[in-house]
């Protein structure tokens, strides 16, 4: 029977690699993701990797250029600053600095407003009016001047920066999380689990919560760029990581004066670790929200 | 002597009260009704009439602006009405539970199926996770889903329809109510599913000595499937009484128009009838009948007086002008109740 032949030819048809395109991985971003995994690495084995010590510099090797310009020398690879600590080893415990802030400062937003989010939409009533008049007032707040503020009355310190990071950013989450509550909570098996007994508690917990993970860990890698622009701003506003420490922005600040004798490489490198490490945060936050995020998603 | 009733509903009303306060809506009104362990009561009743509120006030689930402003609820000799939220959660789904509108949508997408069904019975019975998996098994399997071992691992996307629905059922019994409430479970399915759902739900009630409470709109899943039925009208019970008396000879007109709006292969009638008319705006009720201005048979004391809840004849009731028995006396015992 031709009509079989046809219909079992069909499949062979397709182009062999069809399913591929299917997968979830379709347009996954490969170079950004091997550069924060890289900066990552770079975070974890800083020890191993840096050639100096960070923190301490010789005065005799001050502003040495990188090795590639008159001057340099192949001690420091990429030259030295105005105490003349080697920049490389700046840059790799940089790293670390703004790796360890920029997660626990998002994990830290994400847990604070999630909760809330999810209790303000689900509660609702006065306790929802409670908090998204906080959010209101606090979205009114810039951003900027509170954390300088914030930063102000705790004192400089690695971790009182990640805590006023995620004071200051949590808004976001909460405000996001309610919506989506909002429609989850009139959902049939939201409703199914009132009639079956379930505390709100329980319904909070196991039904309302892992419905909009997906949501919150959208948000969050969207959030690791910006807070790690606001996380160089307060150290190079002097307001962040504390002198010593080796920290991307702070290392702009110190630059900044000698960049107009041409000292560019203390302030064009931190400035390029920066720039890669939010690029790279947001593309992959761009590709996780059109993969998780249900309304862009086809099922 | 005949047994206490299981559940037992006297002259409750339920309200929705706008924002302001201006406007209240009366979506149950004046209720009086009563189930017996192992009986099926079927509620019917068009869109609006306050059925699903009806389910929704014995169970205490309410959306805020709805106010339960008087009436009592006896259940297994307790007052529903007077138990605290704490209570009353322990209530739900212990010894009443429901199934919703939509069993399709009432499963978590996120969780496997033995999750959910292994959901109640721990939280009510503090069952260990062991013991709550291996009586999910046995739930499924009374529900008759094939291979249940395998199904608890699954989500409910790899479930047909069919099979959520009746998921959804074995959470309802999964504690093993006294009293189970399906709100217009099989709207959702096609006719074949419907029948062996159906099925499924009065083989799981004579096996469990359930009480069920059967809302729908279809009088033929009703004729079925129930013992008892009442017919609801603009937020009132209209008529009550058994099934098949109240098929053979409604005493309410409304009733009446209901059954005459059925289509049978046997008829001989060229047209359907419809009842004329929109039921009326539960929040501006008409001084008299609610069903006067739609009621072939109206007269002048319809639109001026609501008739009172008579009985009509043993374990009947309805409420009509022309249903009374001697329709002067009560008449005017109800006009004298009306006026004080």
């Amino acid at each position: 029977m031709s009509t079989s032949a046809e219909v079992l030819t069909l499949p062979s048809r397709q182009p062999r690699f069809a399913f591929i395109r299917g997968l979830r991985f379709s347009g996954f971003p490969l170079i950004p993701t091997a550069i924060l995994l890289g900066i990552a690495l770079v975070a974890v084995f800083a020890n191993q990797l840096a050639p100096h010590n960070p923190e301490v510099g010789s005065l005799a090797a001050r502003f040495k250029p990188p090795f590639w310009e008159t001057g340099g020398t192949m001690k420091y690879l990429l030259g030295t600053d105005q105490l003349g600590r080697d920049v490389l080893s700046r840059l790799i415990f940089g790293a670390r600095v703004s790796m360890v802030v920029s997660i626990t400062a998002v994990l830290f937003a994400g847990v604070v407003g999630t909760t809330l989010g999810i209790i303000s939409g689900y509660v609702g009533g006065w306790v929802d009016q409670v908090i998204m008049r906080l959010v209101d007032t606090w979205l009114a707040l810039p951003a900027l001047t509170f954390a300088i503020f914030l930063a102000a009355i705790v004192g400089p310190s690695m971790w009182n920066i990640v805590i006023i990071l995620g004071i200051t950013y949590w808004t976001r989450y909460a405000r996001v999380i309610r919506g989506e509550v909002l429609s989850l909570k009139e959902r049939e098996f939201v409703r199914l689990a009132i009639v079956a007994g379930c505390s709100k508690w329980t319904i909070m917990i196991r039904h309302i919560l892992p419905n909009v993970i997906n949501s919150a860990i959208v948000l969050g890698t969207l959030m690791v760029g910006v807070v790690i622009i606001t996380e160089a701003t307060l150290s190079f506003l002097g307001v962040g990581v504390p002198p010593p420490q080796p920290a991307w922005g702070l290392m702009l600040s110190d630059g900044k004066q000698s960049l107009m004798v041409g000292r560019w490489w203390l302030t064009v490198l931190p400035g390029c670790c920066i720039m890669l490490m939010v690029l790279s945060a947001n593309i992959l936050g761009d590709w996780l929200r059109v993969k998780l995020d249900p309304q862009l998603r086809q099922l | 002597m005949p047994k206490a009733p299981l559940l037992e509903l006297e002259n409750l009303s339920t309200h929705y009260v706008s924002a302001q306060g201006t406007r209240v809506v009366r979506a149950v009104d004046d209720v009086s009704l009563r189930i017996h362990a192992g009986e099926t009561l079927g509620i019917v009743g068009e869109s609006g009439s306050g059925k699903s509120t009806l389910a929704l006030t014995i169970l205490r689930v309410l959306p805020p602006a709805a106010r339960i402003v008087s009436g009592r609820m006896m259940f297994e000799g307790e007052d529903l009405l007077r138990k605290s939220d704490e209570e009353m959660q322990k209530v739900r789904g212990r010894r009443i539970a429901m199934i919703l509108q939509d069993p399709m949508a009432s499963l978590n997408p996120l969780f496997t199926i033995g999750n959910q069904v292994a959901e109640p019975i721990r939280v009510h019975e503090g069952a260990s996770r062991t013991t709550a998996w291996n009586r999910a098994r046995e739930l499924l399997k009374s529900v008759r889903i094939p291979s249940p071992e395998t199904r608890v691992r699954q989500y409910p996307h790899e479930m047909s329809g069919g099979m959520r629905q009746r998921i959804v059922g074995a959470i309802g019994i999964s504690c093993e109510p006294r009293l189970l409430i399906a709100d217009e479970p099989t709207t959702s399915l096609d006719l074949t599913i419907q029948a062996q759902y159906l099925k499924l739900l009065r083989d799981l009630q004579q096996a469990h000595g359930l009480a069920l409470i059967f809302i729908t709109h279809n009088l033929g899943i009703v004729a079925k499937m129930c013992d008892q039925l009442a017919v609801m009208y603009a937020g009132r019970v209209v008529e009550s009484g058994p099934v098949s008396r109240i098929f053979n000879s409604p005493a309410h007109p409304y009733t009446e128009a209901l059954l005459n709006s059925i289509p049978r292969m046997s008829d001989d009638r060229q047209r359907l009838t419809a009842i004329e008319g929109q039921p009326p705006d539960l929040s501006k009720m008409p001084p008299g009948c609610s069903f006067a201005p739609r009621c072939p048979r109206a007269f002048d004391q319809c639109l001026q007086m609501a008739p009172p809840e008579t009985v009509t004849e043993e374990g009947r009731t309805a409420r009509c002008w022309l249903a009374a028995p001697a329709l002067g006396a009560t008449a005017a015992a109800g006009l004298r109740r009306e006026a004080v």
